[in-house]
Protein backbone atom coordinates (compact mmCIF):
# COMPACT_ATOMS: atom_id res chain seq x y z
CA UNK A 1 0.00 0.00 0.00
CA UNK A 2 2.80 2.60 1.33
CA UNK A 3 4.80 1.36 -1.82
CA UNK A 4 2.27 2.13 -4.11
CA UNK A 5 1.52 5.31 -2.92
CA UNK A 6 5.11 6.59 -3.06
CA UNK A 7 5.38 5.21 -6.61
CA UNK A 8 2.46 7.41 -7.13
CA UNK A 9 3.65 10.27 -5.57
CA UNK A 10 7.08 10.05 -7.04
CA UNK A 11 5.37 10.07 -10.33
CA UNK A 12 2.95 13.17 -9.84
CA UNK A 13 6.27 15.04 -8.25
CA UNK A 14 8.43 14.47 -11.09
CA UNK A 15 6.04 15.44 -13.61
CA UNK A 16 5.66 18.44 -12.37
CA UNK A 17 9.59 19.21 -11.63
CA UNK A 18 10.49 18.29 -15.41
CA UNK A 19 7.29 20.54 -16.09
CA UNK A 20 8.69 23.78 -13.94
CA UNK A 21 12.11 22.72 -15.19
CA UNK A 22 11.45 23.15 -18.84
CA UNK A 23 9.32 26.29 -18.83
CA UNK A 24 12.25 27.62 -17.33
CA UNK A 25 14.94 27.59 -20.19
CA UNK A 26 14.95 30.16 -21.76
CA UNK A 27 16.79 29.00 -25.30
CA UNK A 28 15.10 26.48 -26.98
CA UNK A 29 17.54 26.26 -29.37
CA UNK A 30 20.16 25.31 -27.31
CA UNK A 31 18.26 21.89 -27.28
CA UNK A 32 18.49 21.21 -30.94
CA UNK A 33 21.62 19.02 -32.28
CA UNK A 34 23.81 20.88 -33.10
CA UNK A 35 24.39 21.47 -37.30
CA UNK A 36 27.73 20.53 -37.89
CA UNK A 37 29.81 23.83 -39.37
CA UNK A 38 30.09 23.65 -43.10
CA UNK A 39 32.35 24.48 -45.82
CA UNK A 40 31.66 27.80 -46.84
CA UNK A 41 33.03 29.38 -50.28
CA UNK A 42 34.79 32.66 -50.10
CA UNK A 43 33.02 35.14 -53.34
CA UNK A 44 33.37 39.01 -53.60
CA UNK A 45 37.25 38.81 -53.67
CA UNK A 46 37.16 41.11 -56.60
CA UNK A 47 33.86 43.58 -57.67
CA UNK A 48 34.24 41.95 -61.24
CA UNK A 49 35.98 39.04 -63.17
CA UNK A 50 38.23 41.21 -64.14
CA UNK A 51 40.90 43.31 -62.09
CA UNK A 52 41.32 46.49 -64.69
CA UNK A 53 42.61 44.54 -67.73
CA UNK A 54 43.79 41.45 -66.22
CA UNK A 55 41.80 38.75 -65.26
CA UNK A 56 40.77 38.30 -61.50
CA UNK A 57 40.15 35.00 -59.32
CA UNK A 58 36.38 35.93 -59.60
CA UNK A 59 33.60 33.78 -61.60
CA UNK A 60 30.29 35.21 -63.06
CA UNK A 61 27.59 32.93 -61.83
CA UNK A 62 26.20 29.95 -63.68
CA UNK A 63 23.42 30.99 -66.42
CA UNK A 64 24.78 34.41 -65.95
CA UNK A 65 26.00 36.71 -69.08
CA UNK A 66 27.93 39.99 -68.88
CA UNK A 67 28.31 43.15 -71.13
CA UNK A 68 31.42 44.65 -70.94
CA UNK A 69 32.71 47.59 -72.93
CA UNK A 70 36.34 48.83 -72.29
CA UNK A 71 37.56 52.19 -73.41
CA UNK A 72 41.04 52.91 -73.21
CA UNK A 73 41.44 57.10 -74.13
CA UNK A 74 44.77 58.62 -75.46
CA UNK A 75 47.82 59.85 -73.34
CA UNK A 76 47.11 62.92 -70.79
CA UNK A 77 50.59 64.10 -71.82
CA UNK A 78 49.31 65.40 -75.20
CA UNK A 79 48.16 68.65 -73.80
CA UNK A 80 44.84 70.21 -74.61
CA UNK A 81 44.71 69.88 -78.21
CA UNK A 82 44.00 66.23 -78.11
CA UNK A 83 41.71 67.10 -74.76
CA UNK A 84 44.06 65.38 -72.75
CA UNK A 85 43.90 62.33 -74.55
CA UNK A 86 39.93 61.89 -74.84
CA UNK A 87 40.20 62.77 -78.42
CA UNK A 88 41.55 59.19 -79.10
CA UNK A 89 39.41 56.49 -78.01
CA UNK A 90 39.79 52.91 -78.26
CA UNK A 91 37.69 50.50 -77.13
CA UNK A 92 36.89 46.73 -76.78
CA UNK A 93 33.28 45.17 -76.13
CA UNK A 94 32.27 41.62 -75.17
CA UNK A 95 30.62 39.41 -73.72
CA UNK A 96 31.46 36.53 -71.25
CA UNK A 97 29.01 34.18 -69.82
CA UNK A 98 29.06 31.48 -66.70
CA UNK A 99 28.87 28.13 -67.61
CA UNK A 100 28.90 26.94 -64.01
CA UNK A 101 30.53 28.18 -60.64
CA UNK A 102 34.03 27.52 -61.71
CA UNK A 103 34.01 27.55 -65.29
CA UNK A 104 33.37 31.10 -67.39
CA UNK A 105 34.07 32.14 -70.90
CA UNK A 106 34.04 34.88 -73.36
CA UNK A 107 35.22 35.88 -76.27
CA UNK A 108 35.38 40.22 -77.40
CA UNK A 109 37.09 42.57 -80.00
CA UNK A 110 39.10 45.28 -79.91
CA UNK A 111 39.14 48.08 -81.98
CA UNK A 112 43.15 48.68 -81.13
CA UNK A 113 44.14 46.53 -84.25
CA UNK A 114 40.56 44.96 -84.22
CA UNK A 115 41.55 42.31 -82.76
CA UNK A 116 39.40 39.58 -81.77
CA UNK A 117 39.97 37.61 -78.14
CA UNK A 118 38.21 34.64 -77.12
CA UNK A 119 38.81 32.41 -73.12
CA UNK A 120 38.18 30.10 -71.31
CA UNK A 121 38.63 30.69 -67.55
CA UNK A 122 38.19 27.60 -64.90
CA UNK A 123 38.94 27.88 -61.16
CA UNK A 124 40.05 24.01 -59.82
CA UNK A 125 40.80 25.22 -56.30
CA UNK A 126 37.79 27.59 -54.79
CA UNK A 127 39.44 29.73 -51.82
CA UNK A 128 37.13 28.31 -49.04
CA UNK A 129 36.86 28.57 -44.75
CA UNK A 130 35.49 26.00 -42.38
CA UNK A 131 36.19 22.28 -41.95
CA UNK A 132 38.34 21.74 -45.31
CA UNK A 133 39.47 25.23 -45.99
CA UNK A 134 41.57 26.31 -48.37
CA UNK A 135 43.53 29.49 -47.70
CA UNK A 136 43.48 30.51 -51.86
CA UNK A 137 41.56 30.21 -54.78
CA UNK A 138 43.42 28.39 -58.13
CA UNK A 139 42.03 29.66 -61.39
CA UNK A 140 43.78 29.17 -64.70
CA UNK A 141 42.91 31.73 -67.61
CA UNK A 142 43.63 30.49 -71.62
CA UNK A 143 42.88 32.46 -73.97
CA UNK A 144 43.91 33.47 -78.15
CA UNK A 145 43.67 36.48 -80.16
CA UNK A 146 43.64 36.75 -83.35
CA UNK A 147 44.87 39.85 -85.46
CA UNK A 148 42.66 39.76 -88.28
CA UNK A 149 44.18 42.13 -90.95
CA UNK A 150 45.59 40.40 -93.63
CA UNK A 151 49.24 41.10 -94.43
CA UNK A 152 49.13 43.16 -98.00
CA UNK A 153 49.53 40.57 -100.71
CA UNK A 154 53.50 42.09 -101.56
CA UNK A 155 54.26 40.23 -98.28
CA UNK A 156 55.57 36.39 -98.22
CA UNK A 157 53.30 33.65 -98.14
CA UNK A 158 53.35 33.22 -94.40
CA UNK A 159 51.21 36.11 -93.89
CA UNK A 160 48.94 34.77 -95.74
CA UNK A 161 48.00 32.05 -93.01
CA UNK A 162 45.59 33.35 -90.19
CA UNK A 163 47.45 31.24 -87.25
CA UNK A 164 50.50 33.84 -88.13
CA UNK A 165 48.39 36.26 -86.61
CA UNK A 166 47.09 34.11 -83.77
CA UNK A 167 48.61 34.59 -80.23
CA UNK A 168 48.01 32.37 -76.95
CA UNK A 169 47.49 33.49 -73.14
CA UNK A 170 48.26 31.33 -70.64
CA UNK A 171 48.02 31.74 -66.53
CA UNK A 172 47.42 31.00 -63.71
CA UNK A 173 46.03 32.78 -61.18
CA UNK A 174 46.65 32.36 -57.46
CA UNK A 175 44.74 34.90 -55.08
CA UNK A 176 43.11 35.68 -51.53
CA UNK A 177 40.86 37.30 -50.17
CA UNK A 178 42.38 38.29 -46.81
CA UNK A 179 39.58 40.30 -45.59
CA UNK A 180 36.54 42.16 -46.24
CA UNK A 181 38.56 45.23 -47.45
CA UNK A 182 41.51 43.19 -48.98
CA UNK A 183 42.34 40.92 -51.40
CA UNK A 184 45.47 40.10 -53.55
CA UNK A 185 46.38 37.79 -56.63
CA UNK A 186 49.36 36.64 -58.30
CA UNK A 187 49.41 35.44 -61.57
CA UNK A 188 52.51 34.32 -63.71
CA UNK A 189 51.61 33.96 -67.00
CA UNK A 190 52.64 33.84 -70.68
CA UNK A 191 51.77 34.61 -74.29
CA UNK A 192 52.98 32.44 -77.03
CA UNK A 193 53.13 34.58 -80.43
CA UNK A 194 52.80 32.33 -83.41
CA UNK A 195 54.65 34.52 -85.44
CA UNK A 196 56.99 37.46 -84.25
CA UNK A 197 58.45 40.18 -86.67
CA UNK A 198 62.21 39.48 -86.19
CA UNK A 199 64.28 35.98 -85.67
CA UNK A 200 65.92 38.33 -82.74
CA UNK A 201 62.51 38.62 -81.13
CA UNK A 202 60.92 35.27 -78.83
CA UNK A 203 57.79 34.22 -79.47
CA UNK A 204 57.17 33.18 -75.49
CA UNK A 205 56.99 36.07 -73.45
CA UNK A 206 56.34 35.63 -69.68
CA UNK A 207 55.12 37.73 -66.83
CA UNK A 208 53.87 38.21 -63.56
CA UNK A 209 50.60 39.69 -62.48
CA UNK A 210 49.85 41.36 -59.34
CA UNK A 211 46.30 42.69 -58.59
CA UNK A 212 45.27 44.47 -55.36
CA UNK A 213 41.77 45.32 -53.92
CA UNK A 214 41.51 47.88 -51.18
CA UNK A 215 37.43 48.20 -50.34
CA UNK A 216 37.02 51.57 -49.27
CA UNK A 217 32.96 51.79 -48.77
CA UNK A 218 30.14 49.01 -49.47
CA UNK A 219 30.33 50.10 -53.20
CA UNK A 220 33.45 51.20 -53.96
CA UNK A 221 36.48 49.86 -54.34
CA UNK A 222 40.33 50.85 -55.03
CA UNK A 223 42.11 48.41 -57.35
CA UNK A 224 45.25 48.13 -58.62
CA UNK A 225 46.28 46.00 -61.73
CA UNK A 226 50.00 45.49 -62.28
CA UNK A 227 52.35 43.00 -64.97
CA UNK A 228 55.68 42.43 -64.72
CA UNK A 229 57.50 41.19 -68.00
CA UNK A 230 60.01 38.83 -66.42
CA UNK A 231 61.17 37.42 -70.16
CA UNK A 232 60.88 37.61 -73.42
CA UNK A 233 60.68 41.22 -74.52
CA UNK A 234 63.67 43.76 -75.02
CA UNK A 235 64.61 46.06 -72.56
CA UNK A 236 63.55 49.37 -73.54
CA UNK A 237 61.17 48.58 -76.19
CA UNK A 238 57.94 47.94 -73.69
CA UNK A 239 56.69 49.47 -70.51
CA UNK A 240 55.47 47.10 -67.79
CA UNK A 241 51.57 48.00 -68.04
CA UNK A 242 50.30 49.32 -64.36
CA UNK A 243 46.55 50.21 -63.99
CA UNK A 244 45.29 52.20 -60.81
CA UNK A 245 41.21 53.06 -60.56
CA UNK A 246 38.30 52.68 -58.72
CA UNK A 247 35.59 50.16 -59.39
CA UNK A 248 32.38 51.72 -58.43
CA UNK A 249 29.14 49.46 -57.90
CA UNK A 250 25.60 50.38 -59.22
CA UNK A 251 22.61 47.71 -58.71
CA UNK A 252 23.28 45.52 -62.08
CA UNK A 253 26.25 47.60 -63.12
CA UNK A 254 29.86 47.92 -62.30
CA UNK A 255 31.97 51.06 -63.11
CA UNK A 256 35.59 50.61 -63.43
CA UNK A 257 37.53 54.48 -63.65
CA UNK A 258 41.27 54.14 -63.88
CA UNK A 259 44.41 55.21 -65.12
CA UNK A 260 47.02 53.25 -67.60
CA UNK A 261 50.33 53.49 -69.16
CA UNK A 262 48.51 50.55 -71.55
CA UNK A 263 45.82 50.69 -74.34
CA UNK A 264 45.53 46.86 -73.90
CA UNK A 265 42.26 45.41 -73.39
CA UNK A 266 43.05 41.61 -74.10
CA UNK A 267 45.64 39.90 -72.35
CA UNK A 268 48.23 39.78 -74.76
CA UNK A 269 47.68 43.48 -76.26
CA UNK A 270 48.12 44.48 -72.60
CA UNK A 271 51.01 42.69 -72.23
CA UNK A 272 53.14 43.05 -75.55
CA UNK A 273 51.54 46.37 -76.79
CA UNK A 274 52.21 48.76 -74.09
CA UNK A 275 55.02 51.30 -74.61
CA UNK A 276 54.23 54.61 -72.74
CA UNK A 277 55.44 55.10 -69.40
CA UNK A 278 54.11 56.22 -66.11
CA UNK A 279 57.14 58.21 -65.51
CA UNK A 280 56.72 60.08 -68.54
CA UNK A 281 52.74 61.11 -67.61
CA UNK A 282 51.72 59.19 -70.65
CA UNK A 283 48.83 57.77 -68.11
CA UNK A 284 45.03 57.49 -70.15
CA UNK A 285 42.08 57.50 -68.68
CA UNK A 286 39.57 54.46 -69.17
CA UNK A 287 37.03 52.88 -67.91
CA UNK A 288 35.34 49.47 -68.20
CA UNK A 289 31.54 48.92 -67.84
CA UNK A 290 29.97 45.95 -67.43
CA UNK A 291 26.39 45.07 -66.98
CA UNK A 292 25.06 41.48 -65.95
CA UNK A 293 22.05 39.86 -67.00
CA UNK A 294 20.67 36.52 -66.26
CA UNK A 295 19.87 34.14 -68.84
CA UNK A 296 19.40 31.14 -67.17
CA UNK A 297 18.00 30.86 -63.71
CA UNK A 298 19.38 27.89 -61.79
CA UNK A 299 16.97 25.67 -60.32
CA UNK A 300 18.49 24.83 -56.85
CA UNK A 301 20.86 27.57 -56.47
CA UNK A 302 24.13 28.75 -55.24
CA UNK A 303 24.66 26.74 -51.94
CA UNK A 304 27.54 28.45 -50.30
CA UNK B 1 -10.70 2.77 -5.65
CA UNK B 2 -6.97 2.06 -6.11
CA UNK B 3 -8.11 1.30 -9.93
CA UNK B 4 -9.96 5.18 -10.39
CA UNK B 5 -7.44 6.52 -8.33
CA UNK B 6 -4.32 4.94 -10.37
CA UNK B 7 -5.88 5.16 -13.79
CA UNK B 8 -6.96 9.21 -13.11
CA UNK B 9 -3.11 9.86 -11.90
CA UNK B 10 -1.73 7.78 -15.39
CA UNK B 11 -4.10 10.29 -17.31
CA UNK B 12 -2.12 13.51 -15.40
CA UNK B 13 0.62 11.89 -15.95
CA UNK B 14 -0.17 11.00 -19.85
CA UNK B 15 -1.77 14.49 -19.87
CA UNK B 16 1.56 16.12 -18.81
CA UNK B 17 3.88 14.22 -21.22
CA UNK B 18 2.25 15.53 -24.31
CA UNK B 19 1.32 19.23 -23.26
CA UNK B 20 5.29 19.25 -22.05
CA UNK B 21 5.89 18.54 -26.05
CA UNK B 22 8.06 20.72 -28.13
CA UNK B 23 7.92 21.15 -32.09
CA UNK B 24 11.09 21.72 -34.12
CA UNK B 25 12.11 21.62 -37.54
CA UNK B 26 15.42 21.95 -39.43
CA UNK B 27 14.12 22.39 -42.65
CA UNK B 28 11.56 25.27 -42.35
CA UNK B 29 10.77 27.33 -45.05
CA UNK B 30 11.28 31.70 -45.32
CA UNK B 31 10.47 33.75 -47.97
CA UNK B 32 10.84 37.40 -48.36
CA UNK B 33 9.41 39.96 -50.65
CA UNK B 34 11.45 43.31 -50.81
CA UNK B 35 10.02 44.07 -54.48
CA UNK B 36 9.61 47.99 -55.49
CA UNK B 37 7.95 49.31 -58.82
CA UNK B 38 11.09 48.59 -60.85
CA UNK B 39 12.41 45.48 -59.79
CA UNK B 40 11.31 41.93 -58.19
CA UNK B 41 13.17 41.49 -55.04
CA UNK B 42 12.95 38.05 -53.47
CA UNK B 43 14.49 35.19 -52.03
CA UNK B 44 13.74 31.38 -50.77
CA UNK B 45 15.59 29.61 -47.39
CA UNK B 46 14.58 25.92 -47.00
CA UNK B 47 16.61 25.51 -43.83
CA UNK B 48 15.38 27.58 -41.43
CA UNK B 49 15.19 26.03 -37.38
CA UNK B 50 12.18 26.61 -35.62
CA UNK B 51 11.54 25.19 -32.05
CA UNK B 52 8.24 26.10 -30.19
CA UNK B 53 7.60 25.09 -26.53
CA UNK B 54 3.82 23.96 -26.73
CA UNK B 55 3.00 24.11 -22.83
CA UNK B 56 4.67 27.59 -22.74
CA UNK B 57 4.12 28.97 -25.95
CA UNK B 58 7.64 30.13 -26.57
CA UNK B 59 8.65 30.29 -30.06
CA UNK B 60 12.22 30.37 -31.55
CA UNK B 61 13.28 30.97 -35.28
CA UNK B 62 17.31 31.22 -36.38
CA UNK B 63 18.03 31.41 -40.01
CA UNK B 64 21.15 31.22 -41.84
CA UNK B 65 21.48 34.79 -44.30
CA UNK B 66 23.58 32.81 -46.71
CA UNK B 67 20.95 30.53 -47.31
CA UNK B 68 18.84 32.65 -49.15
CA UNK B 69 18.37 31.50 -52.31
CA UNK B 70 17.82 34.12 -55.62
CA UNK B 71 16.72 33.74 -59.45
CA UNK B 72 19.46 36.15 -59.45
CA UNK B 73 23.14 35.36 -58.35
CA UNK B 74 23.96 39.15 -58.62
CA UNK B 75 21.48 40.02 -56.39
CA UNK B 76 22.20 37.04 -53.70
CA UNK B 77 25.79 39.03 -53.69
CA UNK B 78 24.45 42.08 -53.45
CA UNK B 79 21.91 41.04 -50.40
CA UNK B 80 24.92 39.29 -48.74
CA UNK B 81 27.78 41.88 -49.20
CA UNK B 82 25.99 45.04 -49.59
CA UNK B 83 22.75 44.56 -47.36
CA UNK B 84 22.70 42.05 -44.75
CA UNK B 85 26.46 42.09 -44.83
CA UNK B 86 25.67 38.12 -44.17
CA UNK B 87 29.82 37.65 -43.23
CA UNK B 88 29.29 40.24 -40.22
CA UNK B 89 26.06 38.99 -39.26
CA UNK B 90 25.39 35.33 -40.52
CA UNK B 91 22.10 34.56 -38.72
CA UNK B 92 18.81 36.03 -38.14
CA UNK B 93 16.58 35.24 -34.97
CA UNK B 94 13.00 35.41 -33.94
CA UNK B 95 12.47 34.77 -30.02
CA UNK B 96 8.74 35.46 -28.82
CA UNK B 97 5.80 33.66 -27.62
CA UNK B 98 2.70 32.67 -28.86
CA UNK B 99 0.28 35.31 -26.99
CA UNK B 100 -2.92 32.74 -27.23
CA UNK B 101 -1.01 29.76 -26.40
CA UNK B 102 -3.78 28.37 -23.99
CA UNK B 103 -6.47 28.86 -26.86
CA UNK B 104 -4.08 26.23 -28.72
CA UNK B 105 -5.31 22.62 -28.19
CA UNK B 106 -2.04 20.74 -29.54
CA UNK B 107 -3.24 17.44 -28.65
CA UNK B 108 -6.21 18.03 -30.98
CA UNK B 109 -5.79 18.12 -34.82
CA UNK B 110 -7.03 21.20 -36.38
CA UNK B 111 -6.43 24.81 -37.07
CA UNK B 112 -6.17 27.45 -34.78
CA UNK B 113 -5.15 31.08 -35.02
CA UNK B 114 -2.05 32.29 -33.47
CA UNK B 115 -0.81 35.76 -32.12
CA UNK B 116 2.65 36.14 -31.83
CA UNK B 117 4.62 38.40 -30.58
CA UNK B 118 8.54 38.78 -30.02
CA UNK B 119 11.64 40.04 -31.15
CA UNK B 120 13.81 39.89 -34.70
CA UNK B 121 17.68 40.24 -34.65
CA UNK B 122 18.91 40.86 -38.08
CA UNK B 123 22.17 42.91 -39.33
CA UNK B 124 23.12 43.39 -35.29
CA UNK B 125 19.66 45.04 -34.67
CA UNK B 126 17.10 43.94 -32.25
CA UNK B 127 13.44 44.81 -32.90
CA UNK B 128 10.16 44.29 -31.21
CA UNK B 129 7.75 42.53 -33.81
CA UNK B 130 4.02 41.25 -33.64
CA UNK B 131 2.50 38.75 -36.16
CA UNK B 132 -0.40 37.03 -37.02
CA UNK B 133 -0.34 33.27 -38.27
CA UNK B 134 -2.00 29.86 -38.08
CA UNK B 135 -0.86 26.45 -36.48
CA UNK B 136 -2.40 23.47 -37.14
CA UNK B 137 -2.41 20.35 -35.59
CA UNK B 138 -2.10 16.63 -37.77
CA UNK B 139 -1.04 13.27 -36.40
CA UNK B 140 1.71 14.77 -33.87
CA UNK B 141 3.04 16.99 -36.13
CA UNK B 142 2.30 21.37 -36.13
CA UNK B 143 2.46 23.46 -39.41
CA UNK B 144 2.65 26.86 -38.91
CA UNK B 145 2.10 29.61 -41.34
CA UNK B 146 3.14 33.39 -39.94
CA UNK B 147 3.64 36.75 -41.66
CA UNK B 148 5.72 39.78 -40.44
CA UNK B 149 6.02 43.05 -41.65
CA UNK B 150 9.09 44.70 -40.74
CA UNK B 151 11.06 47.90 -42.57
CA UNK B 152 14.57 47.25 -43.49
CA UNK B 153 15.36 50.43 -42.10
CA UNK B 154 14.65 49.50 -38.77
CA UNK B 155 17.73 47.16 -39.06
CA UNK B 156 20.04 49.84 -40.35
CA UNK B 157 19.60 48.58 -43.87
CA UNK B 158 20.48 51.14 -45.89
CA UNK B 159 18.52 51.16 -49.38
CA UNK B 160 20.59 53.83 -51.98
CA UNK B 161 18.82 56.61 -53.74
CA UNK B 162 19.50 55.02 -57.12
CA UNK B 163 17.65 51.55 -55.86
CA UNK B 164 14.59 52.53 -54.07
CA UNK B 165 12.15 52.30 -56.41
CA UNK B 166 13.89 48.67 -57.27
CA UNK B 167 13.84 47.43 -53.33
CA UNK B 168 11.12 48.52 -51.01
CA UNK B 169 11.95 49.11 -47.58
CA UNK B 170 8.74 47.56 -46.17
CA UNK B 171 9.65 43.55 -46.20
CA UNK B 172 7.09 41.09 -46.02
CA UNK B 173 8.39 37.69 -44.22
CA UNK B 174 6.49 34.45 -44.73
CA UNK B 175 7.60 31.73 -42.77
CA UNK B 176 6.27 28.04 -43.48
CA UNK B 177 7.37 24.89 -41.52
CA UNK B 178 6.38 21.95 -40.71
CA UNK B 179 7.26 21.06 -36.95
CA UNK B 180 7.84 17.24 -35.38
CA UNK B 181 8.02 16.56 -31.72
CA UNK B 182 11.36 16.84 -30.13
CA UNK B 183 12.39 13.84 -28.10
CA UNK B 184 13.95 14.34 -24.97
Amino acid sequence: MTKFRLTIAFLIVSCLMSTQGRSQQNDLLSLLPDNKPQKEHVTNAFKSTRVISGHSMEFLGPGVLDFRILHRFGPVNTGVQNLYGFDEAKMRIGLDYGIARNLMVGFGRSTLGKELDGFIKFRPVWQSRGPGSFPFSIVIVTSITLDPTKAPPVDTLKFQFYTSRLAFYNALIIGRKFSERFSLQLTPEMVHRNLVDSVLQSNDVYALGIGARFKISKRVAFVVDYHHILYGLKPGTYADPLSIGFDIETGGHVFQLHFSNSQGMNERALLLQTTDKWSNGAIRFGFNLSRVFTISKPKHTMKN
Amino acid sequence: MKRTSLSIILLIVFVNLFAQAKYFTKSGKIYFNASAKLEKVEATTRSAIAVVDSKTGKLQFAVMLKGFEFEKSLMQEHFNENYVESDKYPKSEFTGQIINNSEINYTKDGNYDAKVKGTITLHGVTKDVVASGKLSVKEGKLGLNAVFDILLSDFKIDIPGLVRENISNDTKITIECLMEPLKG
